[in-house]
């Protein structure tokens, strides 16, 4: 289809009548079109964030009371293996800590932040009839759809699912039960997933931009997600190999990761030994590193867009934050070996980690103080989507700073492991990435529907969950500064840790709070699909493309090929009558028809 | 354990050397601390004056600002004066400048699901081979029964005992997977990793008991990887030596 046979020639082949032929399971189900896929990756990546935060839900309470039954909802679980007498077992708590990190990071934020928005905007904000490769596309969702399939049903097999933590760390994923096989496997399938859905966006943005539309009047999301795919291409194939070579080590044998003379319960191993489980770790954060950006760069893109639609003004230093975030997409490269700081490396291999890691932040503090400054000027309005983008700035801002004393090797000795890191990068990806995302949703909720959400159910959404996630986050920062431990079944076995147990308490209670305020959204989300109020075109007024098609857009998206004038924020130029210029708006219209 | 030991923020700081990290840590809060507020107090100024009113128009040529140039310069600077002024020295200081071995504690510790093997040379000062086919219930290091230097080694489970005011020079490994040694009182950590020996070393200013904590998920009882971590005077660690020698002899 589209782009096949060279740049802007979809529109010529694509036929608009062929869609209303399809049958339903072509035209909704292994569909080709970019915008229900992206549909079906924004809805599974939501139902998957809100299962990844069930998990945590239910290790909270473990946490807050350790040792008790759990109440009402331990009955149900009380004959399960996991939970007997609706107390839960040290390998199922393992196991929801390590599936609640993969399910977050790849079938949850990245899903959705890329595969859901990216899929659904990106090509309407670049003029494109569809992405470049619609076949890909669809094996692209469905991978992911297999990778999570997987990942659940790993819960059921003997065993339990994936114990090992999201990071998998040989030795200990090794020797792990049958659970981590299927973490492995279905890790192997989100990350071709990924690299399908990668080529296509790079391929999409360089060829099937509209005419008029060059990289300097891309809109910075498209820019946000075309430097993320670089990051997912050329990040996940080293973690593909290290998932392979780990696979061979549970199945066939080898030892890529194990070192001689291992005993692990007084009884020496099968593996002859000669490997390293260090390798994992660089294979595994090479990747997990620019992963981070991944998870964040789609983020600054939907701010981006929120903001600058709200403040009816153009975005401060725009070529400031393209330049800011290629930079950023490249260091991410080259720092991540400050994950593994503990791990006896040199001095010089330290310094380096460590040189690298500073500079980073600074492309960070430039995309930020870009963004705030934005605000100054606008005019202001505070839509829901508006507010969430708001949030995210200070929540970003505080999970960017939390890292200096993590990045800095020194301290990280003292803070290393600790929930001080826990703190540190929920802050970037929870009140961070998925408030970018809530703002996202909202934002385009009347493009891909036609309808807009509530405001009253949205601005409940937003305040119970600002207030709660920050009661969730904080108290982690003062609990790693006393020193406790990431991953503990049990809070209060070690002394330092009885101290700041009042916390983990104050936290759970918050963590629960959290997961009520969701509910507004929920309702909110689905309601809004049937009743939700009906509005035009361009409710918001903003000036990309994806706003001069009908909502929802049909299948080929725009009518003619969209040739594009001027650039992505034209918001509130002087002497027009209109604040906002549409970017497919001709120069000599603007003029004669609004100036006054 | 003694609660006054812990609190709602560092723990007690009982060595030497580990002060020169808590002071890290709170310059940097401190100077995250100046930058957050600064900048949220600019934030929330800037919502309110340019929030949509009546009458109210969005600018859309603005001009340049020079200032957030030099404050973000200026930040860029203060993270590299805390990178070369405290964190690059630091670390080489707490990994590189090993104390004189004749003057310190040779200890191993080699972690193993869910404990701590505590292995001192004893009197002859010299570690006894091990070889990982020899472990056995009764031999938890796989030391070699052969080796004279090892007839006079004293191992025990999660008792780490150090004399105060001694440096102490920990070799830390690993039998199974990885662990990560952690003596929050002592701000020490470092991963015990399988196939690998390594030196960490720290150095006691007060006595106390104290805890041994592992900071790498390591399995089901990760939670439960508690050791006990004692700092006597140098006598009443000679004595709690000696008591351990003659208790192996008298086996």
């Amino acid at each position: 289809m589209a782009g096949r046979t060279g740049r802007r020639k979809g529109f010529a082949v694509s036929d608009q009548h062929h869609s209303n032929e399809l049958p339903f399971w072509r035209q909704y189900i292994f569909s080709q079109d970019h915008k229900v896929i992206g549909m079906q990756y924004a809805v599974t990546g939501l139902l998957f964030l809100l299962f990844g935060f069930c998990l945590m839900m239910l290790m909270r309470w473990q946490l807050a009371y350790p040792g008790k039954p759990l109440p009402f909802l331990g009955n149900f679980l009380a004959e399960s293996p996991v939970m007997p007498g609706g107390i839960m077992l040290p390998e199922f708590y393992n196991q929801l800590g390590a599936m609640h990190g993969t399910i977050m990071v790849f079938m949850g934020v990245v899903p959705l932040a890329v595969g859901g928005f990216g899929n659904f905007v990106l090509p309407l904000q670049i003029g494109a009839p569809d992405m470049a490769f619609p076949k890909l596309n669809m094996m692209s969702y469905w991978f992911y759809f297999i990778g999570g399939v997987i990942m659940i049903a790993s819960f059921f097999i003997p065993g339990g699912a994936a114990q090992s933590g999201w990071t998998s760390y040989p030795p200990l994923s090794n020797i792990a039960p049958l659970g981590q096989t299927f973490w492995l496997i279905g890790m192997a399938f989100l990350i071709n997933s990924s690299l399908l859905g990668s080529i296509n966006f790079i391929v999409t943005t360089v060829q099937l931009r509209a005419e008029g539309l060059s990289f300097f009047r891309l809109p910075f999301f498209v820019w946000s997600q075309f430097v993320t795919s670089f990051l997912l291409l050329l990040a996940f194939p080293p973690l593909m190999a290290a998932a392979v070579l780990q696979l061979m080590d549970r199945l066939a044998g080898s030892s890529f990761f194990m070192p001689s003379g291992l005993v692990v319960n007084g009884a020496t191993t099968p593996w002859a030994g000669g490997g390293s489980p260090i390798l994992w770790q660089h294979l595994f954060w090479f990747l997990a590193h620019p992963e981070v950006y991944v998870l964040i760069l789609p983020a600054m893109g939907i701010v981006a867009e929120v903001m600058s639609c709200n403040t009816r003004k153009p975005l401060y230093g725009y070529k400031a934050l393209v330049y800011s975030v290629i930079f950023l997409g490249f260091l991410s490269f080259i720092v991540w070996a400050h994950h593994m700081f503990l791990t006896s490396m040199g001095t010089q291999m330290n310094s380096f980690f460590q040189i690298t890691t500073m500079i980073i932040s600074i492309p960070s503090v430039v995309i930020l103080t870009t963004l705030i400054l934005s605000l100054w000027g606008g005019s202001i309005r505070f839509t829901v989507p508006m507010l969430f983008a708001l949030a995210f700035l200070p929540m970003f801002g505080i999970g960017g700073l939390t890292g200096l004393p993590l990045g800095l090797a020194a301290s990280d000795i003292h803070l290393h492991d600790t929930y001080y890191v826990i703190g540190h990068f929920h802050y970037v990806v929870a009140p961070g990435t998925i408030f970018a995302l809530f703002a996202g949703v909202y934002h385009w909720f009347p493009k891909v529907t036609g309808r807009k959400m509530s405001d009253i159910l949205g601005k409940i959404h937003f305040w119970f969950s600002f207030v709660f996630i920050n009661g969730v986050f904080m108290p982690m920062f003062i609990m790693g500064l006393a020193g406790v431990s990431r991953r503990l079944y049990d809070p209060v076995q070690y002394a330092h840790a009885q101290s700041v147990q009042p916390l983990n308490v104050f936290i759970s209670i918050c963590a629960w709070c959290l997961g009520l305020a969701q509910i507004p959204f929920i309702i909110n989300f689905f309601s809004s699909i049937f009743f939700g109020k009906k509005v035009d075109d361009n409710p918001w007024e903003a000036t990309t493309l994806e706003w001069t098609v009908p909502s929802p857009p049909p299948h080929g998206n725009f009518a003619k090929p969209p040739v594009v004038y001027r650039g992505p924020y034209e918001y509130s130029v002087p002497g027009c009558a209109k604040d906002f210029l549409p970017q497919n708006l001709p120069a000599g219209q603007a003029g004669a028809a609004e100036v006054k | 354990m003694n609660p006054k030991y812990y609190g709602w923020g560092f723990p007690i700081d009982i060595s030497k050397h580990g002060w020169q990290i808590d002071q890290l840590i709170t310059i940097l809060h401190v100077f995250m601390a100046v930058l957050f507020i600064g900048w949220f107090a600019f934030f929330i100024y800037t919502i309110i004056r340019f929030r949509q009113r009546p009458g109210h128009k969005a600018e859309f040529h603005i001009k340049h600002f020079k200032t957030p140039t030099y404050l973000e310069a200026g930040v860029a600077l203060t993270e590299f004066v805390l990178l070369f002024a405290f964190s690059i020295p630091l670390w080489h200081f707490f990994r590189n400048e090993m104390p004189p071995k004749d003057k310190s504690l040779q200890v191993r510790v080699v972690a193993e699901q869910f404990a701590w093997n505590i292995h001192y040379p004893g009197k002859d000062g010299a570690f006894g081979k091990t070889d990982p086919k020899l472990i056995s219930a009764t031999n938890p290091l796989g030391l070699d029964p052969n080796d004279p230097e090892g007839k006079d080694d004293i191992i025990t489970l999660n008792q780490l005992h150090i004399p105060v005011d001694m440096p102490v020079i920990v070799d830390l490994s690993s039998k199974d997977v990885i662990h990560s040694f952690t003596l929050p009182v002592m701000r020490v950590k470092q991963d015990a990793i399988p196939g690998q020996m390594i030196p960490v070393w720290f150095e006691a200013k007060s006595t106390g008991n104290f805890e041994i904590a592992c900071a790498q998920l390591c399995g089901l009882g990760h939670y439960r990887m508690r050791g006990f971590f004692i700092v006597e005077s140098k006598a009443d660690f000679g004595k709690w030596l000696d008591g351990q020698a003659a208790e192996k002899v008298s086996q």
